[in-house]
């Protein structure tokens, strides 16, 4: 008889591929996580329509922050209300009742977060760029830059959102949580408006979180180089930017490891 | 033989609640195990130690000669060899049947055949209908079914038929009968006496934290040896009287009446009766 259990990396992988066809056959999800910044997108392109820098359109900033809270949306969000209610059905019980290794778990929900998030993003730039006039860079650098901070954003982000799915006490209580913590984040980090028209003690509290940061990396990549001097310090602080994730995903991957419950007692 | 669970001195507190204490008791290989016993009596806790998702504060458990409170790989290669079907669960509700087994079927080393396990809990007609839209019957079924896809030495089956028709409850139990006769061990917790003498080799009693008794359904708390309630009619009283030799009261009772007796009926304790006398006695 064969006593070889499966790998932990082959079974996150088939968790992956199930949990990506349960997202997209639960249209809630769909639609919350995938339509509803594009309708965003939608509105505040079509109502904010001024220049508000030489060659920057509000839709060009605006796109910018968008890509960013997509990162907190399909990563943040969706790990942090998904998990409580997994939880309350009994499903994370079930999977702690077999061999499954919990580390094939955790695959499974960055495969599905990766796929989401790439999804998001190009819709994001594909309606950006067909209605909205924005301009995606040029340069390769630009592009690696992106790709990294759509990397580490997106595993930071993930990895709060397991950190943070301890918190609420049951699914209601998750998504009554984790959407307004979301909404007023994005507010305070320069989504919705222009982040330095912002009340300094806004900007303050922002800068304690990552959606700030991702959102100034963002400009970094899609705004032209002379912004730059319009941010609060007069540069990207790329450098800064890196460190203050780095540090996030220390303090996540801690607090995700040390809190994380299976079951609801 | 050699048991399959075997714990001793079992002790469990939440603060100053006692929850479980000195708890033993033997499960052989193949047997039907059932507890029972009112809420809050801790059988709850008990399985939940056994299944590994609780710490025992003391005692010597071993299911399948491991402590189930084991970390690690060893942890997972215990649980290959394990399957629970825990209380209403509503996930995988938007997976089919089969995709739910075939999914959890590779999280083993030897797993049944998908096909024979839907052919098993009977859910062939079903086998490509999202688990959300199964009846509840039919979605206990699955968890049973998803339960025994590794092929599990040993079950642990929880309040498994609550909720069920009669008809769904026997069918049911043909199922778990099933399981045993391939050489599984089960252990279930039901609040259903009749479930309880239907399926169960013994039963164990459990109050406040202790086991009353372990027996035969049949021998429970001397049910084979009870007093029979003898009640007839007789000059258009209904009358009723206890004896330990019904046979010869009866037949005594006919020749006085002269022959036939009118509404004649002889009730010996059912496991009802003798589990909530013995639940009575100690939950004043």
């Amino acid at each position: 008889m064969n006593n070889q259990l499966p790998g932990a990396l082959s079974i996150g992988i088939k968790r992956g591929g199930l949990e990506i066809k349960q997202f997209f056959r639960q249209k809630e999800s769909v639609v919350f996580t995938l339509l509803f910044p594009l309708i965003l997108l939608a509105i505040f392109g079509s109502v904010f329509s001024e220049t508000i820098a030489p060659n920057v359109t509000f839709s060009q900033y605006f796109v910018a922050g968008m890509i960013a809270s997509a990162l907190v949306n399909t990563g943040f969000q969706q790990i942090a209300i998904f998990i409580p209610i997994e939880r309350d059905l009994g499903a994370l019980k079930r999977l702690r009742g077999t061999p499954m290794p919990a580390s094939s778990y955790f695959i499974g929900k960055a495969i599905v977060v990766t796929v989401s998030m790439v999804i998001q993003v190009v819709l994001l730039l594909a309606a950006g760029v067909a209605f909205f006039g924005v301009n995606l860079p040029t340069a390769v650098s630009k592009w690696l830059l992106f790709a990294a901070l759509l990397f580490l954003g997106s595993l930071v982000s993930t990895i709060l959102g397991v950190a943070f799915s301890s918190v609420p006490k049951n699914a209601r209580g998750a998504s009554a949580i984790v959407s307004p913590v979301v909404i007023i984040l994005q507010f305070f980090s320069g989504v919705f408006f222009i982040f330095t028209d912002l009340p300094g003690w806004m900007q303050q509290v922002a800068a304690i979180f990552p959606l700030k940061w991702l959102t100034q990396g963002m400009r970094s990549v899609f705004l032209p180089e002379e912004f730059a001097t319009r941010e609060i310090v007069g540069n990207w602080e790329t450098g800064r930017t890196f460190a203050i994730i780095g540090i996030w995903l220390v303090v996540g991957t801690f607090l995700a490891i040390r809190t994380f419950k299976w079951d609801r007692e | 033989m050699k048991p399959v669970i075997a714990v001793s001195g079992l002790r469990k507190s939440y603060g100053a609640l006692t929850v479980v204490k000195d708890l033993s008791l033997t499960i052989n290989q193949g047997e039907i195990f059932a507890i029972l016993g009112p809420n809050g009596a801790g059988k709850t806790t008990t399985v939940e130690i056994l299944e590994g998702f609780r710490v025992a504060d003391g005692g010597s458990i071993t299911v399948l000669d491991t402590d189930p409170a084991i970390k690690g790989a060893a942890a997972l290669a215990w649980r290959n060899r394990i399957g629970i079907v825990l209380q209403s669960t509503q996930d995988t509700a938007e997976l089919t049947v089969r995709e739910a087994l075939t999914h959890f079927a590779s999280y083993y080393s030897n797993p049944r055949e998908v096909e024979d396990v839907i052919t098993l809990v009977g859910l062939q007609e079903k086998a490509d209908d999202r688990a959300r839209t199964l009846s509840g019957g039919q979605r206990r079924r699955l968890d049973v079914g998803l339960g025994i896809i590794g092929r599990p030495e040993v079950l642990f089956l929880d309040e498994p038929t609550t909720g069920f028709d009669p008809e769904a409850r026997r069918a049911f139990w043909i199922l778990i009968k099933q399981l045993k006769n391939e050489g599984t061990t089960i252990l279930l917790t039901t609040h259903y006496l009749d479930e309880a003498e239907a399926l169960a080799d013994r039963v164990a009693v459990m109050s406040h934290g202790e086991i009353l008794e372990v027996s035969t359904p049949a021998l429970l708390g001397g049910r084979a040896s009870a007093q029979a309630t003898i009640s007839w009619r007789e000059g258009g009283i209904q009358k009723s009287d206890a004896s330990d030799a019904p046979t010869e009261f009866v037949m005594n009772l006919s020749a006085r009446l002269g022959g036939e007796i009118p509404e004649l009926s002889i009730h010996r304790p059912t496991l009802e009766d003798i589990y909530l006398s013995m639940i009575g006695a100690t939950h004043e």
